[in-house]
Order: structure tokens, then C-alpha cells, then sequence
């Protein structure tokens, strides 16, 4: 029914009468016709799927599901732009939007109701006997110790057992940094009149120095605590809760309430982006050759030799602490770099 | 069935959060909305897999006076699997924070449809 | 151990070190960087195929000190190295075709970080091929997912950026979905590693519990991977995403990138959830249908388009369809034509994209089709290429496309409830075909009056473009000519998934 009316209103037919009518111009309407987005047309079909999956829900929940598939295709189509004046305000969309609304609650419910079904099917909660409690914890739990070196059995797990996993995040980490980069850096050296007028738009140090007397003396005094206590987290990762990303990004943030108490020339002088980029290659480098020896010598039954050390001082767990150490510089210089492209574009 | 529910609040709650961010980050218009959408999302799975880990009654898997016993502590993969999720969500979410200071640089708003409408006739003309 | 093992990891972690390195490199370093890691790789690749062959048996490789259920794993057989092989080839092969492009609309000093992209783009598609872990799994494809977005938006054009953010959400959706049916998958059977976790499977489904959570997990991932990969209903971001991003982007993305998805897909239904469980499931029947679905109406939509860059990319939708639909045939035979196909497009595809930079050269860059006419004869070599694309999408014999297009019908006839929509696609969808790749290659054959302003003199860039495009059409030739050992390859290596 509403695909038969979807259709008509999409006819060519009617795109004239209306033309003929002076309600709008061919070009606008066409625009609308093809700009319609069309990824809504997958939403009704996610929750068919869905529904497909749960496979004996009540019939009444899969006709449901056709009535949300259909309308969303059309209503879609017709919602309305703010430059598009002929269409704005009227009734018709209106309506629409209340239905996209009430289509768009739907499909929440019904993942709802079908994430809710399966949960009720799953293992009770803070139960010992779940089947994720198997031998794989057991073994990290009872051999972490002796095997990793680290107090704490969550960074063993995540540094020595699944170090990979790590690794890839660590990369995540560093390409989303450099995808940043490549939308919000400003070359000043491009000579392109959008980049000029982007770079003047996004320059906010003609106002510093702020000077604001409060967040300067608080600053000082909040600065070194903070920074001292990301050391301190990076270096305590295997023995207390903490780690790399933890405290990389205490560590970063440190950074940041400097730089807003102070501004940016007293900030550059210490760190700037020829600085990052060094400690970022550097610190990834040494984590990737760092791992690659480990798993190319776990890999072919070698002895890797590195010493694990007393469990529970400081320098103990063989790589774990440099590794921290590398994430935590890789992530307190990313935070930073992330804060300082967002608002000025550039370090 | 809905007492099951009761006993498992924690993964209910976290499912309900996961359909009601997935569906804004599919329907809702507003692409910042749409971010907060998906972080909603990732929180809810995050949520999710933390309440996995855990076991009535033990310890944090931070080894305590040498005792290594399965029985003291809590299964420490989930939370393992939770630290490397925040650190994937915290890059897209920055990337596609990014992505829409540039598009609102361009197109001078954030509603999608109107984005994508202006970028077409930009095109056109 | 042999050295020979340790080549999987050895290619990933080059091709993440290359990409690491490039960070302080300039744009030319980066490139000669990025090219060495794929051509390492693409060795490497190829001594790890024919050591399985050799062997005739798969290997798992430890990373790290501590075996199967705790620390990670790769797996390597002979489809992985197969997969990896063409993948380093056609990525290699479109970033040489597109590099004048590259260097023309990426900005100077952000061209290293195009080689980022790509490099990293390299090492997770490796990864997604060769892991043996599903956490693992989530995490290269989300680095996946953000290289493609990158690689798409470093043109730095409005419709990129629109590009870019549709890319963006349809991706996300599709990870929170593959996130949450991995986090429920782990809860119900307690393992990340795929062997582990397909024994729990088995003795789930042997005990009757959990059908339901089973069925949902299975729905999720497979959905969840179908909006990464642009299956039909949820192509939408797809015309956009290779229509404006820089050619060699869009090589990369429709060839590879959509593959590597798919690739991972059929790896977690034969090494984790099982294959019988899995047609057991309806799940296959939906894919069969939204396939069959894709394949015409990707057609319908490449014929109404006027772009030809998104017209290839509807045919993309097309092409997904159809790949999708051989994995909905539910036999070890659909698979293999379903993998078969997959291999063709990828080369294909990238193929059609490289040359379609060659003929837009050569007519004043413009987007709607209809400048291309004669742009044959001021560029032979660019359209022979396109031809040869444009066939071997239609299924012209002795040409990749036909071979697959064969696979599919003769699988089709042994399943005697999905033959008939099977054939009757295959048959409306090579119809369509040849209507919009035929109007194509025609056009460029038509001599048009007003040429002569358009020529571009043939500069010695063109050089590279070429050798790109003959080095494609000449694996289109090799996938068609001597189908029988790739097939036979295939399904040696979907025997050792089980």
C-alpha cells in the first residue's frame, strides 16, 4: 500500500503536475528524489533479519516487522531540508515525521525485545559455573604468575598471552591519530585560498596569552601531581590496576591542563610535532620489534631469554613494563595530538 | 523468563542501551548524535562483556599475597577484552568526530540529509 | 620449524612496521617503503601457498609462548595463502595504476600518511585472512575500517567527506553488531580461538542448549558482516564510497576491502559456528535471497546511473549479491564458486577502476559516461582494459567472470530448491550486464567529432597506469584460462577449514 503511494509520488507525472503547479522547480525536486539516504531502507530489513533469526516469533511480530520496513523507504524520502521551502511546514511532513519517529522506536523495541530474548537463554550472571569460567582463566589466573611475571593478571593477559590483540589496538590507536591528522592538519605551506581562510578561521592563539591567574596557579600546583601520578600508573601496569592506556591518558591529559593554563608557545617549547611523530615511531617501533622477537621465538620453541624477575618488584615481568611504558608514551602523546587538532590544527 | 531477566539486570541493561544506540546511530539525523549513539553502543557491549567477567564473591584478578587460586578471583578476560574495546571506540569515535568538524566546516550544519542534499548541489553547480 | 611458517606473521608485521616507519618519511620514501612491504608481502604469500600445496596440510602458528586456547594464533592453508597471494597482487597492482592520481589529489604533505593507510589496509586485510582468533578478528577489522575511511577521505573533497561519514556509520553499525555476537558467542562457550570455540560448538549443539542465543549469534555476525561487506540491502553507502574517493581507493575498497569481510565471514561459518549448523539455521536462505536480491537490483541501479565510477560501483552491489548468493546455496560446492567469485571480482573490479582512471585522463575528467566516447582510441591500452573488465563482468568465455558465472550454474543444478531462482538470476543479472558494461565499452568505441581539444598528451606517467592495467588483464586472463587449479586450490583449502 504505502510502496504503491511511494511510487506515485516518485512518478515523473506527478514531479510535472507540480512544476505546472509552481509548488517547486524540477531541479530541487530531483535533488530530494536522489539524495534521499537510502541506508534507512536497511534498517526495516536488520530487524527482518532479526526476526528471521529468532525464527518462531509470533506472526503478529513479523507482519509488524513489514509495516516498519515500507514506511521507513518512503518517509524517508520525503523528510524534508531546511532550504527546500516549498515542503517545509506542511502537514503531510509532519505526519511523516511523527511516524519516522514512532517507526524509528519500533525498531529499537524489536532489537530490544530480540537481545532481551536471547538473554534470557544465557548463563546466569556472577555464576562460577558459566562457561566462560573454563580452563583458559583458570590458566591465567593460576599460571600468570609464574608465567608472565605480572601481579596483574589483566595486563599478563593482555601483554603476554594475547599480545597480538594489543598490538592491533596499539595500531588502531596510531591510524585513527593519523586519519585525524589528515582531516584537521593545516599545512600553512599550501597555498589553497580554503586552507588559508580554515587556518585564520581556527587560530585561536590571538588571544592568548589568557593569563587567567586561577587556572595558572592552580596548574602549577595540579600539573606535577598529575604527571607524576600517569608515571606512575605506566610503571605500576603489572603490579596494581592500571597500565599503559590508563595512564597514557592521565598522562595526557596533563599535558592538556598545561597547555590551556599556559597556552601554546610555552607548551611548543617542550613538545611540538616533530617531538610526537619521534615518540610515537620510536615507542611503536620498539613494541613491534619487542613482539615480534617474543612471538617469532614462542613460535618456534625457543628460549626468549628475557628474565622475569621477582614477581611483584618493580622491574620484574620481562617486557611488560617497557611495553607499558611504550603504549603509555603512545597514547599521553596521541591525547594530546587528538586535542590540539580539534581545536587549532596543528601542534 | 522475566525473572531471569531480573537476575541478569546487568546484561539486560546493557541490551537495552545496545538497541536504543544502535538505533540512534542508524536513525538519528544528527551526525553528533549519531556519535553518541555509537558510544552508547560500544558502553553497552563493554557493560556487557564486564559483567561476563565477574563472580559473586572474589577478587579483582590482581594476585594478592601469592594466591593463586581459581577460586579467589574473578575471570580476568573480559576485562582485558574491555580494555582493548575503549581504546578501539576512543579512535573511531575521534575519527568521526573529526569527520564532522570538517563537514560542519564545509556545509554549515550537522543534520545528514541537509549535508548530503548541499554537498550534491555543491556538485551541480 | 621450518622458515616458511613464520611467513604469515613475518607479512603482517612487515606491512604494520612499513606503515609505522612511514610516519616520518616523506611522500616519496613512503611510497618506495609501502610498494617493497606489498612485493615482500606478495613473496611471502606465495611461498606459504606452496608450501601448503607442497604439505597439503594447514599449520596454526603460536604468537607468542603459549599454545591454542591462550595466547593468540594465526592459521595459515592453502586458501589463506591463495587469498593472500591475489590480495597482494590487486593491491599492489592498484596502487601502481593510481599513483599519478594519488600524488594529484592528496595534499603534499599528507601523502605519507596515504601509505599509512595503505599499509596498514595491508596488514589487516593479512591478518583478517590469516587469524585464527576472534577478538583478534574484531580488532583488524576495525583497523580495517578505519584505513578505509581514511583512504577515502584524504581527497579531501566535499563528496568524500559524505562519502566518509556514511562509510563510517555503516561500518560502525556492522562492528557493534559482529561485537556483540562475538561477546555473546564468548559468553556461551567461554573461548576467543576459533578451533576451541568450534569444539564448545559442537558440544552446545550436541546438548540441545543455547539454540536460541546460537541462532541470534549467527544472525548478528553474518549481519553485522553483510552491512561491512555491502550486501544489497545495505549497499547504500557503497556508490558513493568508491565513486568519489582517489581511483586507487576505490580499487582497494571494492576490490579488496569488501572481500576481506566476506573472506572472515566464511572463515567463522566453517571454523566456528560450523557449516552444518549454519544451513541448518535459515541464515543462509536470507543470504541466498538478499544475494539473488542484490544481484539484479545493483544492475537495475548501475543501469539508471549516469557516473561511471558509480556505475561501476552499482555493479560492485551486483557483484556482492552474487558471492552472497553462493554462500546461500548452502553446498561445499557454492562456497568454492562463491570464493571462486570472489577472486574474479576482486581482479576485476580493481581492474575496471585502474582503467576507468586511464579513460578519464583522456577526456577531461568529467564524471557522466557519455564524455567517454573515443576514449578508446586516445587511450588503446586503458580500453582494452575496460573491455576486458566489462566482459569478464558479463561472463564472456575465456575470461575470469565466465568461469564463476559457470561455477555458479552448474552448483545451482545440485540443489534442486534454490536451482531455479539460481539460474533465473543468473540469467536476468548477465542480462543487465550486458546492457550497462556493453553501453560502455560501446561508447568508448564511438568516434566522437570533437576530440581533439580533450587529448592529453601521453605524458611518460601513463607508463605506470599501463603496465598496471596489462598486469590486470593478464590475471583475468590466468584466473579464466587455468581456472582448474584455483578451483581445485579452493576447494583443497575449504577442505582443511574443517
Amino acid at each position: 500500500m504505502s510502496r504503491r503511494k511511494d511510487n506515485y509520488e516518485n512518478s515523473r507525472w506527478l514531479k510535472f503536475k507540480r512544476w505546472v503547479d509552481g509548488e517547486t522547480d524540477t531541479l530541487t525536486a530531483e535533488r530530494m528524489e536522489s539524495a534521499a539516504p537510502e541506508e534507512k531502507i536497511g534498517s526495516g530489513k536488520i530487524r527482518k533479519e532479526a526476526a528471521e533469526a529468532g525464527g518462531k516469533e509470533t506472526t503478529e511480530e513479523n507482519t509488524d516487522s513489514k509495516a516498519v520496513e515500507m514506511p521507513a523507504v518512503s518517509l524517508s524520502e520525503k523528510r524534508p531540508g531546511d532550504f527546500e521551502p516549498a515542503f517545509r511546514g506542511g502537514r503531510g511532513i509532519r505526519m511523516y515525521n511523527r511516524f519516522y519517529q514512532i517507526m524509528s522506536i519500533l525498531l529499537c523495541l524489536s532489537i530490544i525485545f530480540v537481545l532481551l530474548w536471547t538473554i534470557a537463554y544465557l548463563p546466569i550472571f556472577g555464576n562460577a559455573g558459566n562457561p566462560d569460567n573454563n580452563e583458559v582463566s583458570a590458566r591465567y589466573i593460576e599460571q600468570g604468575l609464574k608465567e608472565t611475571g605480572a601481579v596483574n593478571i589483566v595486563t599478563g593477559m593482555i601483554l603476554d598471552y594475547r599480545a597480538f590483540d594489543t598490538f592491533g589496538e596499539s595500531c588502531v590507536l596510531f591510524i585513527a591519530s593519523c586519519c585525524v591528522l589528515v582531516l584537521l592538519r593545516i599545512d600553512s605551506d599550501s597555498q589553497d585560498e580554503r586552507t588559508k581562510k580554515r587556518l585564520e578561521e581556527s587560530n585561536d592563539r590571538l588571544f592568548e596569552p589568557k593569563n587567567d591567574i586561577i587556572l595558572q596557579k592552580c596548574a602549577c600546583v595540579l600539573v606535577p601531581v598529575i604527571l607524576v601520578f600517569g608515571i606512575y600508573i605506566v610503571l605500576n601496569g603489572h603490579l596494581s590496576p592500571g597500565g599503559g592506556f590508563s595512564g597514557g591518558a592521565v598522562l595526557g591529559s596533563g599535558l592538556i591542563l598545561y597547555l590551556n593554563a599556559f597556552g601554546f608557545e610555552k607548551t611548543e617549547k617542550l613538545f611540538h610535532e616533530r617531538i610526537y611523530r619521534r615518540i610515537t615511531v620510536c615507542a611503536l617501533t620498539f613494541y613491534c620489534l619487542a613482539k615480534s622477537y617474543s612471538f617469532f621465538t614462542g613460535a618456534n620453541h625457543l628460549e626468549s631469554g628475557i628474565p622475569l624477575g621477582t614477581p611483584g618488584a618493580i622491574l620484574s615481568s620481562g617486557l611488560i613494563l617497557p611495553l607499558n611504558i611504550c603504549v603509555g608514551l603512545v597514547v599521553a602523546c596521541t591525547m594530546y595530538a587528538f586535542y590540539t587538532l580539534f581545536r587549532k590544527g596543528g601542534m | 523468563m522475566a525473572a531471569h531477566l531480573i537476575y541478569n539486570i546487568e546484561e539486560t541493561v546493557a541490551v537495552i542501551l545496545f538497541g536504543i544506540g544502535f538505533t540512534m546511530l542508524l536513525l538519528h539525523q544528527n551526525l553528533i548524535k549519531k556519535i553518541m549513539g555509537m558510544n552508547i553502543m560500544d558502553t553497552a557491549v563493554y557493560l556487557f562483556l564486564a559483567s561476563k567477567g565477574y563472580i559473586k564473591g572474589r577478587m579483582v584478578p590482581i594476585v594478592v599475597d601469592g594466591i593463586t587460586d581459581v577460586s579467589a578471583y574473578i575471570n580476568p578476560v573480559p576485562s582485558g577484552l574491555v580494555l582493548t574495546g575503549i581504546v578501539v571506540s576512543v579512535s573511531t569515535t575521534a575519527l568521526m568526530l573529526a569527520l564532522t568538524i570538517r563537514l560542519y566546516e564545509r556545509y554549515h550544519s550537522l543534520d545528514l540529509d541537509e549535508i548530503l542534499m548541499r554537498a550534491k548541489k555543491e556538485e551541480k553547480s | 620449524m621450518t622458515l616458511v611458517r613464520n611467513f604469515p606473521f613475518f607479512s603482517i608485521i612487515i606491512a604494520m612496521f612499513s606503515g609505522i616507519i612511514s610516519s616520518i618519511l616523506t611522500g616519496k620514501q613512503a611510497k618506495n617503503v609501502s610498494l617493497g612491504a606489498i612485493l615482500i608481502t606478495t613473496a611471502m604469500s606465495g611461498a606459504v601457498l606452496s608450501y601448503c600445496l607442497g604439505t597439503g596440510q594447514s599449520y596454526t602458528y603460536m604468537m607468542g609462548h603459549f599454545p591454542a586456547p591462550w595466547g593468540n594464533e594465526i592459521r595459515a592453508g592453502v586458501l589463506e595463502g591463495l587469498t593472500a597471494l591475489l590480495f597482494c597482487i590487486v593491491m599492489f597492482l592498484a596502487v601502481i595504476g593510481g599513483m599519478r592520481h594519488t600524488f594529484e589529489d592528496v595534499e603534499g604533505s599528507k601523502t605519507n600518511l596515504f601509505f599509512i593507510m595503505i599499509d596498514l589496509m595491508l596488514s589487516s586485510l593479512l591478518a583478517l585472512i590469516y587469524t585464527n582468533d576472534l577478538f583478534t578478528a574484531y580488532v583488524f577489522v576495525e583497523i580495517n575500517t578505519i584505513a578505509g575511511c581514511g583512504l577515502i577521505m584524504i581527497r579531501q573533497k566535499g563528496r568524500s567527506f559524505t562519502a566518509a561519514i556514511r562509510y563510517m556509520i555503516m561500518s560502525q553499525l556492522g562492528s557493534g553488531l559482529f561485537l556483540i555476537g562475538l561477546t555473546l558467542l564468548y559468553d556461551v562457550t567461554g573461548h576467543l580461538l576459533m578451533s576451541p570455540a568450534k569444539e564448545a560448538v559442537a558440544v552446545i549443539e550436541a546438548a540441545g542448549s543455547y539454540e536460541i542465543p546460537m541462532l541470534v549469534i549467527l544472525a548478528v555476525i553474518s549481519v553485522g558482516l553483510a552491512i561491512k561487506s555491502g550486501l544489497y540491502p545495505f549497499h547504500s553507502w557503497i556508490p558513493d564510497t568508491y565513486g568519489y574517493a582517489t581511483p586507487t581507493a576505490s580499487a582497494i575498497l571494492s576490490g579488496l576491502v569488501s572481500k576481506g569481510y566476506i573472506f572472515l565471514l566464511i572463515k567463522i561459518f566453517y571454523r566456528v559456528l560450523g557449516r552444518e549448523n549454519v544451513i541448518a539455521s535459515r541464515i543462509v536462505n536470507v543470504l541466498f535471497v538478499f544475494g539473488l536480491a542484490g544481484m539484479i537490483m545493483g544492475s537495475v541501479h548501475a543501469i539508471l546511473e549516469k557516473d561511471t565510477r558509480r556505475m561501476i560501483a552499482y555493479s560492485s552491489v551486483a557483484q556482492i549479491g552474487y558471492i552472497y548468493m553462493g554462500i546461500g546455496l548452502g553446498t561445499q560446492a557454492g562456497m568454492v564458486a562463491a570464493i571462486f567469485h570472489m577472486f574474479t571480482h576482486s581482479a576485476t573490479k580493481a581492474l575496471l577502476f585502474i582503467s576507468a582512471v586511464g579513460l578519464y585522463e583522456v577526456s577531461g575528467e568529467r564524471k557522466d559516461y557519455r564524455s567517454l566516447r573515443g576514449a578508446g582510441y586516445r587511450n588503446p591500452l586503458a580500453g582494452v582494459g575496460f573491455t576486458v573488465g566489462a566482459l569478464s563482468m558479463v561472463g564472456f568465455p575465456m575470461l575470469s567472470g565466465f568461469i564463476s558465472k559457470l561455477l555458479f550454474a552448474t552448483t545451482a543444478l545440485q540443489s534442486p530448491h534454490k536451482m531455479m531462482p539460481t539460474l533465473i538470476g543468473l540469467a536476468v543479472s548477465t542480462v543487465l550486464n550486458a546492457v550497462y558494461f556493453l553501453r560502455l565499452v560501446i561508447t568508448l568505441y564511438t568516434r566522437s567529432g570533437e576530440t581533439g581539444s580533450e587529448i592529453r598528451s601521453a605524458g611518460p606517467d601513463r607508463k605506470e597506469n599501463g603496465a598496471a592495467i596489462c598486469c590486470f588483464v593478464l590475471l583475468n586472463l590466468f584466473l579464466g584460462l587455468m581456472s582448474q587449479p584455483v578451483v581445485q586450490a579452493i576447494a583443497d583449502g575449504l577442505a582443511m577449514f574443517d
